[in-house]
């Protein structure tokens, strides 16, 4: 188990949400609740918007050029794209991770867990040791990085990078993780670290995994939907959509007929 | 043999002669610059040529200790001017791409990069000059730095524009804010091909003499305040040349000697951080 984390409970959900690129619909109307404390994998084939779904929930859609997005998202039942809201205190609440493991390349592998904390203004150097201890320890690094914390993060090997990439995000304490197909670019041990990771992060946090890989959403995930162009098809408990699919194009989908 | 597989050998042949002629043709020149420098120059060189003023006219010995320590002054302050504005202008252009602020920007920076250097000159004589009534080392600091901005403007932006797009999001996604993002994620990640940036336009204006002629005007004393004339290598080398005494020439050369010798350092050093850059990606 991780050492405690803060306990968050918030769930996030997704009412009629559309998303755009200029003038390409990428997701029509997607209706999701991902439930607090629970593993929550979004699975179907590429181009389905499955990446920019996961973007809409901590408004980083909206940092692409010529995007454009409609519809509610609600963390802890308040909505992140009302007027008010500003975007940076969201992502604060919401982590990511991402496709490729991205350390900041100029900075230690300290440096890099507490950039988050630094650059919102914490200076106290104790609570920053300790932050840094408790994310490398949730991440399950600490015993591999505690004697070179001053190595410089890219270093580390891309399995290691990735975990790196997890403690930083996990420094902030967000309610929820993203993560965007994290293991896509890591070999077979390093992927299974990060999905035992994910299932144990799970025990205190809401995990949002984006996937292409079935095999990896049925051994992480409590929940599963399936998107298809920019809608989805089947949404429900994990072992219920891989053993009795409701809908044709699902059970297509992860029997491997298309996708 | 086939006869078109002939020809294509002997074009073939005839092209790469022809390619390492043109290469002899661009490098002769500067080995005879450089020949013709250490050889005049090198014989003019002594320490007193580092340490002491210059002499009183048509007297043999003296130094352009002022003139070295000028340039050096000069080139400083057109650094303290032109590298912030450069640095921070090329972070917005890189950054916003398609502002229409961005776009008159660009085109300004390139206008001002073909601008031939002696208008930088006029401007710095108009602005400072003539409202202070006297020339200035300020004056020549000026004129020099306008001309760095741009220099620096464009290397930034095309460095910054580099730097992998994930970086920026693996901060925003943190909630760290634009602007802290850009100054540290962004920044540090660029920083030694800036630094290489600014390097190579130091090095271009530290050479440059006509923006000085009337706005640091030249001096043959040390002067430490920045509102006086100040003496600068290229102006003092100017002088020289133009002066009948053969010592003077000798120094001339020697000053050029000097100056190629700061301006092949700098550029030295940019290519060690141009390397540095390259590691980190």
């Amino acid at each position: 188990m991780p050492a405690a984390l803060i306990d968050h409970a918030a769930g996030i959900e997704t009412q009629d949400l559309h998303a755009w690129f200029d003038r390409l619909h990428v997701l029509r109307g997607i209706t999701l609740r991902a439930a607090p404390r629970r593993v929550t994998a979004i699975i179907g084939p590429s181009g389905c918007g499955k990446s920019t779904f996961l973007r809409c929930l901590n408004r980083m859609h909206e940092l692409v050029l010529g995007s454009r997005s409609s519809g509610r998202v609600l963390l802890d039942s308040q909505d992140i794209y009302a007027p008010a809201v500003d975007p940076v205190l969201i992502r604060r609440r919401v982590g990511m991770v991402f496709q490729k493991p991205n350390p900041f390349p100029t900075m230690s592998i300290y440096d890099n867990v507490a950039a988050g904390l630094r650059l919102a203004g914490e200076r106290d150097r104790r609570r920053l040791d300790e932050t840094v201890e408790r994310s490398l320890r949730a991440a399950a690094l600490w015993d591999e990085v505690k004697d070179r914390l001053a190595k410089s993060g890219t270093s580390l090997s891309g399995g290691q990078q990735q975990r790196l990439c997890i403690a930083r995000a996990l420094a902030v304490s967000p309610e929820v993780l993203l993560m965007d197909e994290p293991a896509s670019a890591l070999d077979p041990s390093a992927t299974l670290k990060i999905e035992e990771l994910a299932r144990e992060l799970a025990a205190q946090i809401t995990i949002v995994i984006v996937t292409h890989n079935m095999q990896e959403a049925a051994r992480v995930s409590d929940f599963t939907g399936f998107f298809l162009s920019g809608e989805m098809v089947e949404y429900g408990a994990t072992d219920q959509i891989f053993t009795r699919p409701r809908d044709r194009r699902t059970e297509d989908y992860i029997t491997g007929r298309f996708g | 043999m086939d006869l078109s597989y002939v020809r294509r050998r002997w074009t073939n042949r005839a092209m790469a002669v022809l390619t390492f002629l043109c290469t002899v043709v661009v490098l002769a020149p500067l080995f005879f610059i450089l020949f013709f420098l250490a050889r005049t120059g090198l014989s003019a060189l002594n320490l007193d040529f580092f340490t002491h003023l210059p002499g009183p006219a048509g007297e043999p010995g003296g130094g352009m200790a002022n003139a070295i320590v000028g340039t050096l002054v000069l080139v400083g302050l057109a650094a303290l001017l032109g590298v912030p504005v450069g640095v921070l202008g090329g972070m917005f252009l890189a950054e916003f791409p398609g502002s229409r602020l961005g776009h008159a920007v660009r085109l300004f920076a390139d206008v001002m990069n073909g601008m031939p250097s002696i208008v930088m000159g006029l401007f710095a004589y108009t602005l400072l000059v003539l409202p202070l009534r006297h020339f200035s080392a300020l004056a020549g600091g000026v004129a020099l730095g306008v001309m760095l901005i741009p220099t620096v403007m464009r290397t930034t932006e095309e460095i910054v524009r580099l730097v992998p797009q994930s970086l920026r999001e693996a901060s925003l996604a943190l909630g760290i804010p634009q602007w802290k993002t850009l100054l540290w994620i962004v920044l540090p990640a660029a920083a030694a091909g800036i630094v290489t940036g600014v390097m190579v336009g130091l090095a271009r204006i530290a050479g440059e003499t006509a923006p000085l002629l009337f706005t640091a005007f030249g001096n043959r004393f040390w002067n430490w305040d920045l509102l006086q004339p100040i003496a600068a290598l290229p102006l003092q080398i100017f002088a020289y040349a133009i002066s009948p005494f053969d010592d003077w020439h000798r120094q001339a050369w020697a000053g050029a000697l000097v100056l190629v010798a700061i301006v092949l350092a700098i550029n030295v050093a940019a290519r060690y951080f141009a390397g540095r850059q390259a590691r980190l990606r």
